[in-house]
């Protein structure tokens, strides 16, 4: 088996795709790869957003846990998207649940490794920023499109 | 391409009856309930003679002495004769349509409207996008494209379902995936904690599906909201308008374009679709006042 290095295998990630190998370089110094099993917790609802992370493969719910007791799953990621943007907004807070469905293999980022790298150099910020930006807007609009239950029954 | 044309052709609809808006007598054979709200009935002719129909037209369904709806034709059109509706439960007809016992009857006019046109899609890849209850409208396209799949490229089925308990068609589903070589992929709105599958909107599932934009074609079915939203993820992937086909749901009465009722600006739906080209309906989808 050949084993690659993350500056090898993070351009792959559509995340990184278009990135500057220098600065791809760079903030390969903040990540590190992981592996989830099925049902682990990534992070819990109210922990402090120490990570943001890079799915490569598999699967994770994000959830919201309900007073009756259980949670529900609001929202999917796999490969491909990223999991987590609260890293990035004040105060650093997970406003879910996050919770690997099957095997998942997955790269994390030090929060405060990229947020330090990302305030250093402006331009590495913004493009991290803009990147995040269109996922959070990606996001926002599937999320009022589930608002509108446009599956549920309507009535003249 | 005109031998491909040949090979899939679908069978000839039947032209409306004498006078259209004269009900045939249909015996209720099966009734199966698909999930909490939604049953498909198997209906056969009274006089014999199985009603033909291209994929994607519609009847319109009557329960004696309470009403007339407009309900897509959910069945094979190669099929054994019986003409299947899926109808959900959600007003006084479709109620007493599903609750129509075994051996009693119900009307039917049509078959009415375009169809599909999913021949147009041979020599291809085939992308179909439901949501909802629009699998039932676009599973006679899909039971052709499976009969014919050797004249099909990749065929992909991406499925959007209010909740698990909500998805449609659930053993189809695993048999287009298993035995019929379709990529068949599905995600609800919400979900509990036992779902393993996904979660998220149907439209998150476009960019990551495998098909060759440029020699797609594209059917798309559910509530007209998710279709736009659809059609316009297909556009940025790089599908062409045209090749992008879309169902649209409007009060259908007469069947026959003359009532009005279905009128979007210029069109009568009930004759000019259901079923038309995005290139068409794109000015039409985007103004509310329509």
């Amino acid at each position: 088996m050949t084993i690659r290095s993350l500056t090898e295998t993070l351009p792959e990630h559509p995340f990184f795709q278009g990135f500057d190998p220098a600065v791809i370089e760079l903030l390969a110094g903040c990540a590190r790869n992981i592996h989830l099993r099925p049902d682990e917790l990534v992070f819990r609802t109210g922990e402090p957003a120490q990570h943001f992370y890079l799915i490569r493969e598999g699967r994770i719910a994000l959830q919201v846990p309900e007073l009756s007791g259980g949670s529900s799953i609001i929202d999917t990621v796999e490969a491909g998207d990223v999991l987590g943007v609260s890293w990035l907004v004040p105060p650093y807070r997970w406003l879910f649940d996050a919770r690997a469905t099957v095997e998942t293999r997955a790269v994390s980022f030090d929060a405060e490794c990229l947020r330090a790298k990302c305030e250093a150099d402006p331009a590495v910020g913004y493009a991290v920023l803009t990147r995040v930006a269109h996922i959070m807007h990606r996001r926002l609009e599937a999320a009022r499109m589930r608002m509108l239950d446009v599956y549920g029954v309507r009535r003249a | 391409m005109t031998e491909l044309l040949e090979a899939t052709a679908q069978p000839t609809p039947d032209p409306p009856t004498p006078d259209p808006m004269v009900p045939r007598v249909f015996r209720v054979e099966r009734t199966r309930q698909d999930t909490r709200d939604t049953y498909t009935l198997e209906l056969s002719p009274l006089d014999g003679e199985p009603l033909r129909f291209a994929p994607g037209q519609f009847t319109m369904l009557q329960a004696w002495g309470i009403g007339e709806v407009p309900i897509s034709i959910s069945g094979d059109p190669h099929g054994s004769g019986l003409l299947e509706h899926t109808i959900r439960n959600v007003g006084n007809v479709t109620r007493a349509l599903v609750h129509t016992s075994r051996g009693a009857t119900v009307g039917v006019r049509g078959p009415f409207g375009t169809g599909w046109e999913v021949e147009r899609g041979a020599g291809g890849d085939v992308v179909f996008i439901v949501g909802g209850i629009g699998l039932a409208p676009l599973r006679p396209a899909i039971l052709h494209v499976v009969r014919h799949r050797d004249q099909y490229g990749r065929v992909v089925l991406l499925y959007g379902a209010r909740t698990p308990d909500d998805i449609l068609f659930a053993p189809d589903l695993e048999h287009w995936q298993d035995d019929c070589g379709i990529d068949v992929a599905v995600t609800v709105d919400n979900a509990p904690h036992s779902w393993r599958g996904r979660v998220g909107f149907v439209t998150s599932l476009i960019p990551r599906a495998g098909f060759d934009p440029l020699r797609t074609t594209a059917y798309v079915c559910g509530p007209e909201v998710m279709m736009r939203s659809s059609a316009l993820a297909l556009r940025d992937r790089g599908v062409a308008a045209d090749r992008i086909r879309l169902s649209m749901e409007r009060s259908m009465k007469c069947g026959i374009g003359l009532c009005g009722h279905c009128q979007l600006r210029e069109l009568f739906l009930c004759v000019d679709g259901p079923v038309l080209g995005f290139d068409r309906l794109e000015p039409l989808m985007s103004r509310w006042e329509l």
